[in-house]
């Protein structure tokens, strides 16, 4: 039996199992904490630093973090929204995000937090980096322009032998996702197909097939992101 | 109440957000009731003719004359509001940014697939064409801007919510649904 | 050639976690990495070539590219810029007829640039095929490149002799200098070396160590001050097979060089101090950490492991411990100043990326190889040799009561007498610069680009853990520097080239603070604009690490310092300005359309 723990979150108290995330316990207790690089079935790595909440004054990475038992969170404050949305703010200003053109719109986790946190306009100026368009791999374009660095396709698409088929390549402000150049001719429709789901924002897009869903029934046309959550 | 004067531009734009605002249908009644139109291409009067209380943007600035009228809006509006993803952050004109504008020239008037009867390779360079921009500029970067209203096209109750609001001073409270970037 | 490095791979046993070593083998063999070697590599560690590519592409010493005969990386930091950098940039750049980031034709000559390489009492310096050349001037450069146009060894272009101590010893033969100003508890030549491990380690338990360390008060010298022995007793109650020490020699913190000078002059007490605490956590296993700009040392640093080897102070059973067994091993990295970070230092020592790792879990419980594992840096583990040795009561009369002990700083810019000074914590920062022979000080860097710039209302501030930490970073600057832009946008630039890139936020904060910094230097901003860059540095606090958290106190701690600068600087008389110049951006269009710009209204 899993022992049950109690924390709480913005003065609420929630009950959840020993070793989950706060993350986790959050979301199976109704509440949203924002995620973009978090991904179930993955291991949790801290990149977007969206999940942030503040514990004993530290901030944290809700999504890494374990609760433990009498641990209090601040979450929805004015402090916190205003860090996330300014995260939001700053992916898009340094990635170029023209939503109007892109085939993920409507469904991308980017933009939807970027709607659910009302972003008229990032405060940030645009950087408009020249970024790369791949589209060497028979199922896959990758195109950098769309990518937040977020990791999850490194982290969820894999060979039978663990191989990645997507990997960071520089640091710091040149950071990229190159996709491997010999598995991505190899990779399988299937599997293709999982790295665009995977993928958060538009950055992963199945060749053969585009615009599936109009407009108007898209995962975040009509409901916030989160409000799946949320009770 | 006296009428707020309102003035609109398209720049480096597609006229789609003027269309929107056609698109609150009827309740342009109410609007006209609310408003009167000065230099836009709705009454297509050419020139300020005096003080306008609210200018509309659509399109960011990709060459110098949309740069001069931008500032001319600023000049002669008290409030300036970008409608819309180009006038915001550039929009899809903006995909040319980052890409060396002399590559951009050349596959457009020399190298391109519809290049056609421009056999002689030439770049449009006469003094009386706006020369473009380095690169296409959302117009807060170039002048301030007091607000935004985003979408491809703005859906047309954003717009009419918005404009009620900033005229009768109201509360703005938006659905959800309003806000979307395409 | 593919046998070579087939070779190499079984040398580390195909251990992917020693990608490193085979990366650094490679590169000496064949000069670079090539793709051909990459899928190899990829293929024999089964692994993706892009996986390959990402620790390859992380490191600054790492080359995919074809690289020249012999490579030229100067330093970029600020002492060397403050020293003249320039001017020896522009002679490298005229006699090798390139500019800095490209080899030559011929691929004789490669230039480039690099972040600080701990020669900041030096400067300018540069490492030539991992020969270090310090105090560079444009007339030693024109000679260097000669030299190598005649076919010079590089070794043959020294003609300064070698620098002082241990420095001049045949297998090291540097000309850096240690510049050793002031000698204090630590670095005074009163301890018979290995002492400890002898006479007191047999006849003392390992607890009984580690209440010695924790009584003594000392806290990490590597500038984070976490107290080490309460890290150790962490450390020794973690449980698992094997459990590391790990010495981080990873010193790359600009203006910072007094591990270079220990492992240098005093590398025997920084290997006891392995050893002790190998003893105290319980731990069989240590890896020192060398940053790559140190490499000059490490056939010196392995000639001292296997003389200790011999002695019995490295091995099996040591010295005559029945169950203690511990050895050490040298990682060397690769160019990267986050792996100074501990946890980003345990992912480079396992062949990745040197990114940060989340906290929770701790290296404490789970580090290299996610077993228990204690990370000291160079000074701290030289110091506790002197604390076993001499007891914690000794240790506690030094420094204050907040800060016990002594403390290297590593003291450079303007003053008369940059080197390493030993003082105790308490110390005032006035007394700092008058030890050193600084005059006419405008402000004092304290703890790096990471701590923070102090100007003359705040030299009555005392050296403390409470009030001014530090890993002993202190750069200079006289009254004719311009802070701004010789100092803070230098800063910036480093950050933005150090930073690992895995967090949103410094990923992309630093960046865009230094284009606000640069409108503001341009005598573009406004008021707002300095308001902003306070506001927008709050971002980074939700960083991962110490770099991304810290990344924006160059301009945070001169705007909170040195306001009246960037006052001086934004325009009065406008609110707002959003930098853009209509007469500069139809530049580039107009050179293509061949006409000239023609504006038509006073716009």
């Amino acid at each position: 039996m899993t022992n049950k723990i109690k924390i709480k979150i913005d003065g609420k108290e929630i009950i959840t199992d020993q070793g989950k995330t706060i993350v986790e316990a959050a979301h199976e207790n109704g509440i949203f904490i924002p995620t973009l690089c978090n991904f179930a079935g993955a291991l949790p790595k801290g990149c977007c630093r969206m999940c942030t909440i503040k514990i004993n004054n530290r901030f944290m990475t809700s999504c890494t973090t374990p609760a433990a038992h009498g641990m209090e969170v601040e979450n929805n404050t004015n402090e916190i929204n205003d860090f996330r949305k300014g995260i939001i703010e700053l992916l898009f200003v340094s990635g170029n995000h023209f939503c109007p053109s892109c085939e993920k719109s409507g469904n991308c986790e980017l933009q939807a937090l970027a709607y659910r946190y009302q972003m008229m306009v990032p405060r940030f100026p645009y950087d408009f980096p020249m970024k790369s368009v791949d589209g060497s791999s028979p199922y896959i374009i990758k195109d950098q322009n769309r990518c937040i660095l977020c990791k999850r396709c490194i982290k969820t698409i894999k060979d039978d032998q663990g191989r990645h088929y997507f990997a960071f390549k520089e640091r710091g402000h040149k950071l990229e996702v190159l996709l491997d150049d010999k598995m991505g001719k190899e990779i399988s429709s299937a599997l293709a197909k999982k790295a665009m789901e995977n993928c958060p924002v538009g950055s992963i897009i199945f060749k053969e097939v585009g615009f599936e869903v109009p407009i108007g029934q898209r995962k975040y046309d009509h409901k916030p992101i989160g409000s799946e959550i949320e009770n | 109440m006296e009428k707020k004067i309102i003035a609109t531009t398209s720049l480096a734009g597609c006229f789609g957000c003027h269309m929107s605002v056609l698109d609150i249908d009827e309740r342009i009644l109410d609007l006209i009731e609310l408003v009167e139109f000065n230099k836009s291409p709705v009454d297509d009067i050419k020139t300020f003719t005096k003080p306008v209380d609210i200018g509309i943007i659509e399109g960011g600035c990709c060459n110098s004359e949309n740069v001069e009228v931008l500032r001319s809006f600023r000049k002669n509006c008290k409030i300036l509001i970008s409608l819309g993803e180009c006038a915001i952050m550039g929009g899809l004109p903006a995909l040319r940014n980052g890409i060396p504008i002399e590559e951009c020239l050349n596959e457009a008037y020399i190298n391109g697939p519809t290049v056609g009867l421009n056999t002689q390779h030439i770049l449009p360079n006469d003094d009386e064409l706006p020369m473009l921009l380095d690169k296409v500029y959302p117009c807060h970067e170039i002048v301030k801007i007091d607000y935004y209203l985003p979408g491809c096209p703005p859906r047309a109750d954003l717009i009419w919510e918005a404009l009620v609001a900033l005229i009768t001073g109201s509360k703005l409270d938006l659905p959800y649904e309003v806000i979307k970037f395409d | 050639m593919k046998d070579r490095i087939i070779e190499i791979i079984s040398k580390y046993n195909g251990d992917s976690t020693r990608l490193m070593d085979i990366l650094h083998d490679i590169q000496a063999h064949a000069g670079y990495i090539d793709e051909a070697t990459i899928a190899l590599l990829a293929d024999k560690l089964t692994l993706s070539a892009a996986q390959i590519k990402e620790t390859v592409s992380f490191y600054h010493f790492y080359s995919d590219k074809p690289l020249a005969k012999v490579n030229i990386y100067l330093n970029d930091s600020v002492t060397a810029n403050m020293n003249g950098r320039k001017d020896v940039l522009k002679a490298f750049e005229d006699a090798c007829g390139i500019k800095i980031g490209r080899v030559t034709t011929d691929g004789n000559i490669g230039l480039f640039s690099t972040s600080c390489i701990g020669m900041n009492d030096q400067e300018p310096a540069a490492i030539i095929n991992d020969r270090v050349f310090t105090r560079l001037t444009p007339y030693r450069t024109k000679q260097i490149i000669n030299g190598l146009k005649q076919g010079q060894h590089v070794k043959e272009l020294v003609v300064e002799g070698c620098g002082d101590g241990n420095n001049a010893l045949p297998i090291i033969d540097a000309m850096v200098y240690n510049n050793i100003r002031r000698k204090g508890a630590l670095l005074s030549h009163d301890y018979p070396l290995f002492t400890v491990i002898k006479d007191i380690l047999p006849k003392t338990s390992s607890e009984e160590i580690t209440d010695i360390i924790t009584e003594s008060n000392i806290r990490g010298r590597g500038g984070a001050g976490f107290p080490t022995g309460l890290k150790w007793k962490f450390g020794s109650r973690a449980k698992g097979e094997h459990r590391f020490i790990i010495c981080n020699a990873d010193e790359g913190e600009p203006g910072t060089f007094k591990d270079r000078v220990l492992l240098t002059e005093y590398p025997e007490m920084v290997f006891e101090g392995m050893v002790a605490a190998g003893y105290a956590v319980g731990a069989d296993i240590g890896l020192l950490y060398l940053r790559y700009e140190y490499k000059y040392l490490l056939v010196y640093l392995n000639g001292i492991l296997e003389n200790m080897r011999k002695n019995n102070f490295l091995g099996q059973s040591i010295a005559g411990i029945g169950d203690f067994d511990f050895d050490i091993r040298i990682q060397l990295g690769a160019g990267a100043y986050i792996c100074g970070e501990e946890s980003a230092l345990i992912e480079s020592l396992e062949g990745k990326r040197g990114e940060p790792r989340d906290k929770p879990p701790f290296p404490v419980e789970k580090g290299y190889l996610n077993l228990p594992t204690v990370v000291n840096n160079v000074e701290t583990l030289a110091t506790v040799v002197k604390i076993i040795k001499n007891g914690a009561a000794w240790y506690n009369q030094l420094g204050n009561k907040d800060s016990v002990g002594t403390k290297l700083l590593s003291i450079s810019g303007d003053c008369r007498f940059p080197g390493i000074y030993e003082v105790e914590w308490g110390l005032k920062i006035s007394d700092i610069l008058a030890m050193c022979g600084a005059n006419e000080v405008q402000a004092i860097q304290v703890g790096g680009p990471s701590g923070t710039l102090l100007g003359e209302k705040d030299f009555d501030r005392e050296l403390s853990y409470s009030d001014l930490p530090t890993g002993g970073s202190m750069i200079v600057f006289n009254k004719n520097r311009d802070l701004l832009s010789e100092v803070v946008l230098n800063f910036m630039n480093f950050f933005i080239e150090e930073s690992c890139g895995t967090c949103s936020t410094c990923r992309n904060m630093p960046y865009v603070l230094r284009g606000k910094l640069l409108k503001v230097i341009n005598g573009r901003g406004v008021k707002t604009d300095i308001e902003d860059m306070v506001n927008w540095a709050n971002l980074l606090k939700v960083s991962r690490c110490g770099l991304g958290q810290t990344a924006a106190n160059p301009i945070v701690s001169s705007i909170r310092n040195f306001r009246h600068l960037y006052d001086a600087l934004v325009q009065k008389e406008i609110e707002y300005d959003s930098g853009f110049s209509l007469e500069t951006s139809v530049l580039e269009s107009c050179k293509a359309v061949r006409r000239q710009p023609l504006f038509h209204h006073n716009a």
